[in-house]
């Protein structure tokens, strides 16, 4: 009974304990048990320094709860840990937290989003962000909500953008300092993107930048006419912060409309750029652009992950970037300044990239397949840095292409406005259980990039192609997934496979680890569920 | 503005069907206009067949040959659907005149027919005969006779037009379609194993072997593994006479397979 007494004590003053100030935001790195944004930490390397899981003992990971989405919706969410509580969302925008030991449920609040939402790939939600004791989370009806984290209630809810035209939130917010920032889905429908910021206080917007510039604004002579209205530049995936430069970077995705660029003459700034915005005031610093004037639909929208290493020589403010059009660039993320960049996978689109990093156009014959593909040699994909192995992770298309058809599209507002279409062996987002095509049309990989020359250092091949991310730890474990239905973890250092598991569903997640009570957790999203993993005791 | 568009051409289209004096509103399935019918498929290659597939059966839970929707079967609900899309799924909204959708409408509802055109079909009662004779069932079952090795053809003639069918029985020099090729593997104790490939992963592969037996392998255990592209089938070219293809190609597409509505009892 006295037991007893002590563990309800423990977990009410677990939760009574969560509060999350900036200053732990800041400082995610320093406690390692929980898991306090999106990424991890503000750098997104996606690294854990738990060291329980060892390559040595990986082979005991056993099941240890399972959560049960009430929804037929992909699971692409990475859940939050304070202090033995996890938060997640289950499609398309229910909040949920959990005794982060049991995966038992405290409770949860739904958000019944708009019927006029417009999604291009799903109903999707990617996960909460934490400040004191407030989450917030966008919703596809492009709201930003605010919703107490000890009893689910909602206390602000604010309209980021507007749903008729096509605007949704899929993405995790990110809280810097006194706000939250988001960006907008909805480059399938002619929008005009943003990053914009919020007062956690009371949803009030402080800024907005437009990832489109309108006439007369840096950045308009790469547009004509009045194609810029409807020029896309969507940003749903969660951005990175460097607290010393004051900057938050974010990627930027693709041009509107997606496949017929002829529309659209010029660069088409600042769609498939990272660019680096001053926290304080919303204005952008520096950006980079990855693949000017597209035409395969190929957002920038990866994690910029941020790496403090030194660069031939001398300590360097660097961020990897592995880029959905096949290249993977290394930037300094003081000024911009192209570093490298090199194919990590097979492209012919480019003969290279010059000086500046702008790729030098190869001619793809009309009706040829364009290598890498619409989905990109990789995605929105997390990937994972370890500042141990010095190794870039990514989840990679290998082999794979497609055939662009552009077509003439004229802007319907709320409507798809694609401007043509892609032909590929590979089923784009999701398919059933059963896989028999994938010979010629690609597969998946989960490849190691060494940063200084960007050439792979293993690579362990899938059947399938892949959908999700990655995490590494502190004693050198990976854990990934694959479209096929496999949670693995591997040997960062060699790509060896130490253990796997079955989920019976496709991985569209980025795995994280926690720990509670001296136990060090793996948490992978796959099909509808959340499975949790530790060791066999 | 989507919807409001949606509503105008879904209330277009209403009305052409509602008005009997209307020459679109005679048209029903199975006498649509070949010109109709061929716009339909032009559409459909530009703006569908992405998603859909050529034969109309790559979403999970539709198949247009087979008239399996999601949402309703009428020729509204099919205008609907595809001017307004489904929330929350990958089908979007789309932008066509009355008359683009009612050519997309007559091909959907045509299509398992389509193409049959340029193929010459003989006697179906021959076809037949010949199907047995030429010992296709050897490997191929068609309504619970013959063997389950290669691909169940119940339903052939509802899945393939005639043209894919003359393709698939004169040239295969393409190769096999990836979705069903055959495999060969050996176990680590010397073990061969042959068959069609139902599905694989990155450990695992499923097969049926030639006794039919469904059978799962572990590709890390395996000595050897590899896909077969090549079809047994390919040899007919020689053995086939160009009337022997029409008679099969008649005969095959006859086979609608055992799940049409009122055939046969209904699970209760």
């Amino acid at each position: 009974m006295k037991r007893l007494a002590l563990v309800l004590t423990l977990l009410v003053s677990g939760v009574l304990t969560a509060q999350v100030p900036i200053e732990r935001v800041r400082n995610a790195a320093k406690e390692p048990h929980n898991w306090l944004t999106y990424s991890g930490d503000y750098f997104s390397q996606r690294h854990s320094l738990l060291t329980q899981i060892t390559p040595a003992n990986a082979k005991n990971l056993e099941q240890q709860w399972i959560f049960q989405a009430q929804s037929l919706e992909k699971f692409v969410a990475t859940p939050l840990v304070v202090d033995g509580v996890l938060y997640v969302t289950q499609a398309p925008n229910t909040v949920v937290a959990l005794d982060a030991k049991t995966g038992r449920m405290f409770w949860q609040y739904q958000h019944t989003p708009s019927p006029d939402a417009k999604l291009c790939c799903g109903a999707v939600n990617r996960g909460v962000a934490i400040l004191n004791d407030t989450l917030f989370m966008g919703t596809i009806d492009a709201q930003l909500v605010a919703i107490d984290a000890r009893n689910g209630r909602p206390i602000w809810k604010t309209e980021v953008a507007d749903v008729k035209a096509g605007y949704s939130l899929t993405l995790s917010p990110l809280v810097i300092k006194d706000k939250v920032l988001v960006g907008t889905a909805g480059g399938e429908y002619g929008i005009r993107g943003f990053v914009a910021a919020y007062d956690p206080a009371t949803g009030k917007e402080i800024w907005r930048f437009n990832t489109i510039p309108s006439p007369g604004e840096p950045g308009s002579e790469t547009w004509e006419n009045e194609a810029w209205k409807w020029g896309g530049g969507s940003v749903w995936l969660t951005g990175s912060y460097d607290p010393a430069l004051n900057l938050t970077y974010w990627g930027v995705g693709n041009p509107g409309p997606d496949l017929n660029p002829s529309q659209r003459p010029g660069d088409n700034l600042y769609t498939d750029c990272v660019i680096a915005l001053d926290v304080d005031t919303g204005k952008l610093k520096w950006h980079f652009q990855f693949t000017p004037h597209d035409g395969a639909d190929w957002d920038s929208v990866q994690i910029p992950v941020l790496v403090d290493a030194n660069w031939k020589g001398t300590p360097r403010k660097l961020m990897y970037w592995a880029n959905r059009n096949g290249f993977f660039y290394v930037i300094d993320r003081a000024t911009g300044e192209f570093l490298h960049g090199s194919p990590f996978v097979k492209q012919n689109w480019a003969t290279g990239l010059d000086a500046k990093g702008r790729p030098m156009l190869a001619v793809v014959p009309e009706g040829s397949p364009t290598f890498p593909g619409m989905q990109g040699g990789t995605n929105w994909y997390s990937p994972s840095y370890s500042p141990r192995t010095g190794l870039f992770y990514i989840s990679a298309w290998d082999e794979y292409s497609t055939i662009f058809i552009p077509q003439k599209m004229e802007y319907v507002a709320g409507q798809r406005f694609m401007g043509g279409r892609g032909r590929s062996g590979t089923p784009p987002i999701r398919r059933g259980p059963i896989n028999t095509w994938t010979e010629e049309a690609g597969h998946g990989a989960v490849v190691a990039i060494d940063p200084a020359t960007g050439q792979r250092k293993w690579a362990f091949k899938m059947h399938d192609v892949t959908d999700s991310g990655i995490l590494t730890t502190a004693t050198d474990v990976l854990f990934s997934g694959s479209r096929d239905g496999y949670f693995y973890a591997l040997d960062a250092r060699t790509g060896a496979l130490l253990w796997k598991a079955i989920v019976g569903g496709q991985v569209g997640a980025a795995p994280m680890s926690y720990q509670v009570d001296r136990k060090q957790y793996v948490a992978i999203a796959a099909g509808n569920s959340l499975f949790v993993y530790a060791l066999r005791e | 503005m989507a919807d409001r568009y949606a509503r105008t051409a879904g209330a277009a289209l209403a009305l052409a069907l509602s008005l009997g004096g209307g020459v679109r509103a005679q048209q029903h399935a199975g006498s649509y206009t070949q010109a109709d019918i061929e716009q339909g498929a032009r559409l459909y290659g530009a703006h569908c067949s992405a998603c859909h597939g050529p034969e109309g059966n790559t979403v999970a839970n539709v198949d247009l040959r087979l008239g399996q929707f999601r949402r309703g079967s009428s020729d509204e609900d099919l205008a609907r659907t595809i001017t307004q899309g489904i929330p929350g799924t990958m089908m979007p909204p789309n932008k066509f005149t009355s008359g683009e959708l009612f050519a997309l409408i007559a091909y959907v509802r045509t299509m398992r027919e389509f193409g049959a055109r340029a193929v010459a079909l003989g006697d179906p009662g021959n076809g037949r005969q010949l199907f047995e004779a030429k010992g296709c069932p050897a490997c191929h079952r068609v309504n619970g006779t013959g063997s389950r090795y290669a691909a169940d053809l119940s339903d052939i003639g509802a899945l393939r037009s005639g043209e894919a069918l003359q393709r698939a029985l004169l040239d295969f020099s393409g190769g096999v379609p990836a979705g069903r090729r055959f495999v060969r593997a050996v176990t680590s104790d010397g073990r061969v194993i042959t068959g069609r490939r139902l599905n694989e992963d990155s450990f695992t592969v499923q097969l049926i072997d030639e006794k039919e037996r469904l059978v799962s392998l572990s590709k890390p255990d395996l000595r050897e593994y590899t896909v077969s592209k090549t079809s047994a089938v390919r040899d007919n070219k020689e053995k086939l006479s160009a009337e022997d293809r029409a008679h099969l190609i008649a005969y095959l597409l006859q086979l609608k397979g055992l799940d049409r509505p009122q055939t046969g009892p209904r699970p209760r």
